[in-house]
């Protein structure tokens, strides 16, 4: 049967009542899991995963997967009104975001990240479709050295974060390089830096950690003036509070980086649709005609990261179904609620049971359809949460960070750990030291040393492992290449000088 | 305090850090029985923060004499911020004993009363007026737990 045959297969399961309703009710509170920072969709679907035992199997995996992508999409709300990253996928949004709304563009800010999800989640799931076994082929060829290439690509990203200062972004990201550190040594269990606390052995939480230094940093740094100062300015008019036909059409590559690098990446398992908004942010930045004013309120900033992290929605998926393996926690759940009901993930799922995956797929197309409408027409509500006057705004950041941390692990330990971050990333922004680099080194950092030395092990210590496989090597290549790029910009900068004044 | 003196400060603080980091590492094997052990990667994120440390102090030494450049920052507003972020802390350390309520209660009564100079009045309806609606929603529409003090809430 072809793609097309298959889908109309797909159609006609996804399109019953019951898996229509169930899919709804999926993508409504997947969105809720993604605006509340602390509640993820992995915990959700595990806490719901007992329920779906009476359903019909198809029905369920329509509904859980509905919250898995679902909560991509509302992880963005409070990463651009509030600057609190609602899941950890959603950081880079709050760069350019945030500042958006403060502009007084929240509503564009929310809008073209509803219409980027739309059409990254839309490109992911015809991925799914289209390419999924190759796919999945080409990423077990993805080895430890391929990995760590990956992960070096992806600090290299520090070049476009990096302010007016490369030196301060890489000491940012070494600090962060070494939180990620914390914690118990996965190969031999010795513990690290972690200052005698048993509560440091898993390492430090990483929503504690960006939560504490986006939202609480910004809340800090506002208290320093008194009262009357305006911090958001507001658009009136219905008009305003969506992007205009221009910022879509700035956003054109935007949609195109951000379903292809998200949708690549979210094949790879663990990688992770962090990595993949990173990349996309620094890709994003690096073909701009622009690139000096990402950080300031950019719509295409906004736009590529949350394509990205959609799309790797699509993407996670490739692995899991036609492979069974996982590729963060929430696969991992959804590959225990398929195994629960009897299935064996891999690659003869498909074709043993078609009604499954291809009724997945097409609930996926409803379910991105089902998001736009339901997002869009909450822009202007949720713009509105920017009217609150700044007494009451910020108590409410602070609240819902507190809440959001606490709610993680049930710790007032993690609590603790947000506010010692948030006044990181306060006296990061007064020595304008870019958070952003940080966050980019607590991400990579585990995967990237747990890569390089399971490479070493496989090479029994020859580092030259690294480069001389091709695709590590190529990928090793193109970060050091963008690493060179502000040496290689000084350098043209100083020679178009010297030929100015020899004129 | 100038830009130059704020990155003399931040170098310091991170050349000590890096050596701080070189010293832990120093403590943890280097190999291990199958290859690199837990004080490889740390010992060479030590070595890196100690190497740009030492190049941000440099820069701040070299641009120090470009006027143009070094400009003021503003460090005077800052009683305000780190006050905001104490009474945070303390808040955060009662949570267990008086419960999340009270504690986000009085931090916002400090917030708007002693940082802003607003009414008690205002701050006490707007401190129970959040504290409400978080309970509606974490606590009885979305099951969330949050610390209760001893009075039950």
């Amino acid at each position: 049967m072809d793609a097309l045959g298959n889908l109309l297969l797909g159609f006609s399961v996804a399109l019953t009542p019951v898996n229509l309703f169930w899919c709804l009710v999926g993508v409504v509170l997947g969105t809720v899991v993604g605006v509340l920072p602390g509640l993820g969709p992995a915990a959700t679907i595990a806490m719901l995963l007992p329920l779906t035992l009476k359903m019909d199997h198809t029905t369920a995996i329509i509904a859980l997967a509905g919250i898995f992508y679902g909560a991509r999409y509302g992880g963005s709300t409070t990463s651009i009104l509030l600057n609190i990253p609602g899941e950890s996928s959603s950081v880079v949004t709050c760069l350019d975001g945030y500042q958006m709304a403060r502009q007084g563009r929240a509503g564009a800010a929310l809008g073209i990240s509803a219409i980027s999800s739309f059409i990254a989640g839309t490109v992911g799931v015809l991925g799914l479709m289209l390419i999924a076994p190759p796919l999945a082929r080409f990423a077990l060829r993805f080895a430890p050295p391929e990995y760590f290439a990956l992960m070096v690509l992806g600090l290299a990203m520090v070049v476009f974060l990096a302010g007016e200062s490369m030196v301060k972004a890489l000491l940012a990201m070494l600090v962060g390089l070494w939180i990620a550190s914390i914690g118990t040594d996965l190969f031999t269990a010795e513990s690290r830096f972690t200052f005698g606390q048993m509560k440091l052995l898993g390492g430090v939480d990483f929503i504690a950690a960006t939560v504490g230094i986006f939202a609480i940093g910004e809340v800090l740094v506002n208290l320093e003036s008194r009262g009357g100062a305006e911090i958001f300015k507001l658009s009136k008019g219905l008009r305003n509070l969506f992007p205009t036909l221009q910022d879509l059409k700035d956003c054109r590559f935007a949609f195109l980086n951000g379903s292809v690098i998200g949708f690549l990446i979210g094949a790879l398992p663990g990688a992770g649709a962090t990595v993949a908004s990173f990349l996309s942010y620094g890709l994003e930045k690096a073909v701009s005609r622009h690139p000096e004013k990402f950080g300031t309120g950019v719509i295409e900033g906004v736009a590529a990261p949350e394509g990205a992290n959609n799309a790797d929605a699509g993407g996670a998926l490739v692995p899991l179904l036609t492979l069974g393996i996982p590729g963060g926690n929430t696969t991992a759940i959804l590959l225990g609620g398929l195994i629960l009901w009897g299935y064996k993930p891999g690659p003869l799922l498909i074709q043993e049971h078609p009604e499954l995956f291809w009724g997945l797929v097409a609930s996926m197309y409803i379910g991105n359809v089902l998001l736009l409408v339901l997002n869009l027409p909450l822009v202007p509500l949720f713009a509105q949460i920017l009217r609150l006057p700044y007494y009451v705004l910020y108590p409410l950041i602070i609240g819902i960070s507190i809440v959001g941390v606490y709610s993680v692990n049930n710790s007032p330990f993690d609590v603790w750990m947000m506010g010692l971050f948030g006044l990181l990333g306060y006296l990061m922004r007064k020595l304008d030291f870019p958070a952003a680099a940080l966050i980019l080194g607590m991400v990579l950092g585990d995967g990237l040393e747990r890569a390089l030395r399971q490479s070493l092990m496989m090479s029994q210590g020859d580092i030259l492992i690294l480069a001389t496989r091709p695709i590590s090597g190529t990928l090793l290549f193109i970060a050091a290449t963008i690493l060179c790029l502000p040496a290689i910009r000084k350098v043209r900068f100083w020679r178009v000088a010297a030929v100015e004044r020899e004129g | 305090m100038t830009r130059d003196k704020g990155n003399l400060i931040s170098g310091v603080c991170l050349f000590s850090f890096g050596i701080y980091v070189i010293s832990v590492a120093a403590k943890l094997p280097y190999i291990a029985d199958v290859g690199p052990g837990p004080g490889f990667f740390p010992l060479w994120l030590g070595i890196g923060l100690v190497l740009f440390a030492s190049g941000l102090m440099f820069a701040s030494f070299a641009s120090s004499g470009n006027r143009a450049k070094n400009e003021s920052q503003s460090w005077k507003t800052s009683a305000r911020a780190l006050a905001g972020w104490l009474a945070m802390m303390i808040a955060i350390a009662l949570l267990s004993r008086i419960g999340f309520a009270l504690s986000f209660v009085i931090l916002t009564m400090f917030l708007i009363v002693a940082l802003d100079r607003r009414p008690a009045r205002l701050a006490v309806a707007v401190g129970i007026g959040l504290a409400v609606a978080f309970h509606l929603i974490f606590v009885i529409a979305l099951d969330v737990s949050l610390p209760v003090g001893p009075w039950g809430f």
